[in-house]
């Protein structure tokens, strides 16, 4: 008989706790993931009380503080702090969203942070996203323009550029695709919203010679049409960007072109 | 000893990070046949170009007349004569081809009604030789920088450029004053790697996180610089430090300058436009160092706005609505973030926030990296671009939208200059086991550290000094007590600790190199602030008001082994690359 289990290391255990040391009346629990591969152990939610008097607006400044005055093993992404750079995009609440940008106050009770859902986890808040870069790669994120050759820019209107408006500003942080079921369920053939709105970026893009062969390229049960218009992608964008919509465009052009 | 398994490649170029200059010198590289690789301690697009925001300078000319003699004018006068003027006119003569060449990569520029690429007023750019304003400044709205690190990553996947990333560099390998490659760990696996290469080309970016305030991201650590120091190298010119006029107050977030570009202002705590009183022509539009030092004496004046009147206000509600929507949308979503505060009805509170290193890794215009022994030489094998690199076309400030041009065209040059170099696919020579231990020796001392000062702990004693000694307005005596105070965090390091013993994702130990690749610059910044008895551009010095062009146009060049440095000096180079432009001497600087 087929055996169907959870592999041993899926098991979440209870971590350790951090009791505050500051005296502070002002506290908050965090409860965090924690998993390291070169250790044999499960995956655990440490717990910490955090001062919450000395701590600035957002999520990410928790997770600093944690790991400056509690626990300096706490392993996660963050760079630019502003919400550019996306490095520290995670699930906080039960939401995906950047931690330098989600203020802490939108959360209720205690605060739990995972890392991204769906991904495989390199460690603790540190999801692995190598799979959706390389679907990055597989739409061809770069400008075909046939007269390319000479000096002169390729102008184009205020009117084409403004197409791209929506779509250009997308950091890669991947909330999105990893907040879709859709994507949780066929992450290795659907390309995902994520991947899709930059498809479309470069579709739209006016100076683009190949947008035949660009809307070719995706025209696919799996690739595309596994989108089935749940719109979490939408709600989850932390840019206020809207891939559900510039999927649908996708599917709009494809039905309506000849490709 | 310290024993771990090694793993080694051989390519004929190492390019050390990816953020604009990285990846462009990338791009090249690989379009000219050579084989190599990319590291970055990042994913490409998280880089910090990501974070510049108003533009990309070129006289392309869209927006009126320009010419790229009058661009360099303006370079040379926004450096204080500390720039190296045939640097400077390379870079302002490639720079509209690099522009175009970006535009031809698919950055999605906005434009103008024409379909042109859209150019804005930016601080310091001025036409016919300081007579008015021009428009130079190439924009995509206001997040010019992600726009060029994205398109720039896809040209490098269009070419199929080998990236390792998320690996954490840690020395070069030099062997006989030449460099022959380096040592990274591989921060995904634990892993340590061991590449050789015929050119190693250093793109890490600045080291604004010595201060406790700055625009700059959590990575910018500066660690080129101080892999460049530990192999017995000087870097120049660290006293010169640009604080950005407009961070936002308590946060750091940056604001363009592009909203001053588009009209907007600085106000004081009586409501007056102060610019006009420091700079009547440019007013808001005078060169960064001027503007935060205006802002820093409204300050000091007590003409400063908030409960502690430590800061004062950025207007842009007088502007247009649709400008703010289609120019500006960054800096508005930014001000809601971080300043809670709707731009198109309230003013931003700003304070000027440390942004941008002019010095760093001494080069030639073709990113060759220079040292001085007796006279000035290169180093064989190294290269250093960017933000890293001290060209030097900066100076002693640099005009904003000059640094995405920088990266475009001196990682082009560095690409252009590598394939004149080398022989693709050429033989390695062996480098001495010595250099590899010496760096495990290091990582291994560091990774098992049990002493009792948190890496935290010392990064915030050196950010408060820096930010308290070596700030805007500097003297004797605070320099003074910068530099010894300093030395005593430095002291800490012997008993610093490091808990994660982890080799997967030990970013406990990552910010410990960090902290140690920081701290050696913060002691050469600190001491060439010391040793600069002037005031030049972003260096000023209450005691030393004036410039000193007879003692001081001269470059600092600052060697550091551990907490000792040496300080030398070497000439500014006081002749142009061609006949087509003539020199501009010195003259006094007023906006």
């Amino acid at each position: 008989m087929a055996q169907i289990s959870l592999p041993k290391n899926s098991e979440v255990n209870k971590g350790k706790y951090f009791k505050d040391k500051t005296g502070s009346k002002n506290i908050r629990k965090v409860n965090v993931y924690r998993w390291d591969p070169s250790t044999e152990e499960n995956p655990r939610i440490d717990t910490y009380e955090v001062d919450m008097d000395n701590c600035p607006s957002k999520v990410l400044d928790i997770l600093n503080k944690i790991k400056n005055e509690i626990d300096p093993t706490l392993a996660y992404r963050r760079s630019c702090a502003h919400g550019v750079c996306g490095s520290c995009a995670m699930n906080m609440g039960g939401k995906n969203g950047l931690a330098c940008t989600k203020p802490h106050a939108e959360i209720d009770g205690d605060i739990d942070i995972y890392p991204l859902p769906h991904l495989k986890v390199k460690r603790d808040l540190i999801g692995d996203l190598d799979g959706l870069y390389k679907q990055y790669q597989s739409i061809e994120p770069w400008l075909k323009n046939n007269s390319s050759k000479d000096t002169n820019e390729i102008f184009q209107s205020k009117e084409d550029r403004a197409k791209l408006d929506g779509a250009y500003e997308c950091i890669m942080c991947a909330c999105c695709s990893t907040s879709c079921p859709s994507y949780w369920w066929n992450g290795d053939k659907y390309l995902g919203p994520a991947v899709l709105l930059q498809a479309y970026r470069w579709i739209v893009d006016s100076r683009d010679d190949e947008r035949k062969a660009r809307l070719k390229k995706v025209a696919d049960e799996l690739k595309l049409y596994r989108c089935h218009t749940i719109l979490n992608c939408t709600s989850a964008c932390p840019k206020g960007l809207n891939p559900a919509k510039a999927i649908a465009e996708i599917k709009k052009m494809l039905a309506t072109a000849n490709v | 000893m310290s024993s771990y398994n090694i793993i080694d490649h051989e390519y004929d170029v190492v390019v050390l990070g990816a953020g604009g200059s990285g990846l462009r010198a990338a791009v090249g590289l690989s379009e000219a046949g050579l084989k190599t690789a990319c590291i970055s301690k990042v994913f490409p697009t998280r880089s910090h170009t990501s974070a510049a925001q108003g533009g990309i300078s070129a006289a392309l000319g869209n927006m009126g007349e320009d010419d790229w003699r009058w661009h360099m004018y303006d370079t040379v006068k926004g450096a204080d004569w500390l720039g190296d003027q045939d640097s400077i006119e390379y870079l302002c003569k490639e720079a509209p081809k690099a522009v175009l060449e970006l535009e031809k990569y698919g950055v999605p520029f906005s434009r103008t009604d024409e379909g042109k690429i859209y150019q804005r007023p930016f601080g310091g750019m001025t036409k016919n030789y300081g007579n008015g304003i021009v428009q130079r400044t190439c924009a995509a709205a206001d997040r010019t920088g992600h726009a060029i690190l994205h398109t720039l990553y896809g040209q490098a996947l269009k070419h199929n450029t080998e990236f390792f990333i998320e690996y954490f560099a840690l020395d070069l390998l030099m062997k006989d004053g030449e460099c022959k490659g380096l040592i990274a760990w591989n921060l995904n696996d634990g892993t340590i790697h061991r590449f050789r290469a015929h050119t190693v080309i250093i793109a890490t970016g600045g080291y604004g996180k010595v201060y406790y305030s700055a625009t700059s991201a959590h990575t910018c650590t500066g660690d080129g610089n101080a892999m460049v120091l530990r192999a017995g190298l000087p870097l120049q010119d660290m006293e010169f430090v640009q604080f950005h006029p407009t961070g936002i107050y308590g946060h750091g977030t940056l604001i363009s300058e592009g909203v001053r570009g588009e009209g907007g202002y600085l106000v004081n705590s009586k409501g007056e436009r102060f610019m006009e009183r420091y700079a009547p022509n440019a007013k808001d539009l005078a060169s960064r160092d001027v503007v935060s030092r205006s802002m820093s004496i409204e300050i000091n004046e007590g003409r400063g706005v908030g409960k502690d009147q430590d800061h004062v206000h950025l207007h842009l509600s007088h502007l247009d609505k649709s400008v703010i929507e289609n120019r500006l949308p960054g800096i508005t979503e930014a001000a809601r973030l971080f300043a809670n505060v709707d731009v198109t009805k309230e003013p931003i509170p700003v304070v000027p926030t440390v942004h941008y290193n002019m010095g760093g890794i001494p080069t030639n215009y073709k990113a060759e990296v220079l040292t001085v022994n007796g006279s000035e030489k290169t180093v064989p094998g190294l290269m250093a671009i960017g933000e890293a690199a001290c060209v030097s076309v900066h100076g002693a400030n640099r005009l904003g939208s000059n640094s995405l041009i920088d990266l475009v065209v001196f990682g082009r040059a560095a690409a252009k200059r590598a394939a004149e170099l080398i022989k693709p696919g050429a033989p390695h020579e062996e480098i001495p086991e010595t250099e590899t231990q010496k760096c495990l020796d290091r990582f291994d001392k560091l990774r098992n550290a049990q002493g009792d000062n948190s890496t935290a702990e010392l990064r915030l004693a050196m950010q408060k000094t820096m930010q308290s000694k070596c700030a805007v307005f500097r003297t004797e005596k605070n320099l003074e007590e910068g530099v010894n105070e300093i030395r005593k965090t430095y002291d800490s390091m012997d008993s610093i600790s490091v808990k994660d013993r982890s080799l997967v994702f030990n970013t406990d130990l990552v910010e410990t190199l960090e902290f140690d690749n920081l701290i050696r610059q913060a002691v050469t910044t600190v001491d060439s602030a010391y040793h600069r008895k002037e005031s030049r551009g972003a260096h000023a010095r209450e005691d030393y008001p004036n410039r000193d062009d007879k003692k001081f146009m001269q470059h600092t060049l600052a060697w550091c082994d551990g907490k000792d440095t040496k300080i030398t000096y070497r000439p500014v180079h006081n002749s142009t690359l061609t006949n087509e432009v003539q020199y501009f001497p010195p003259q006094e600087r007023v906006y």
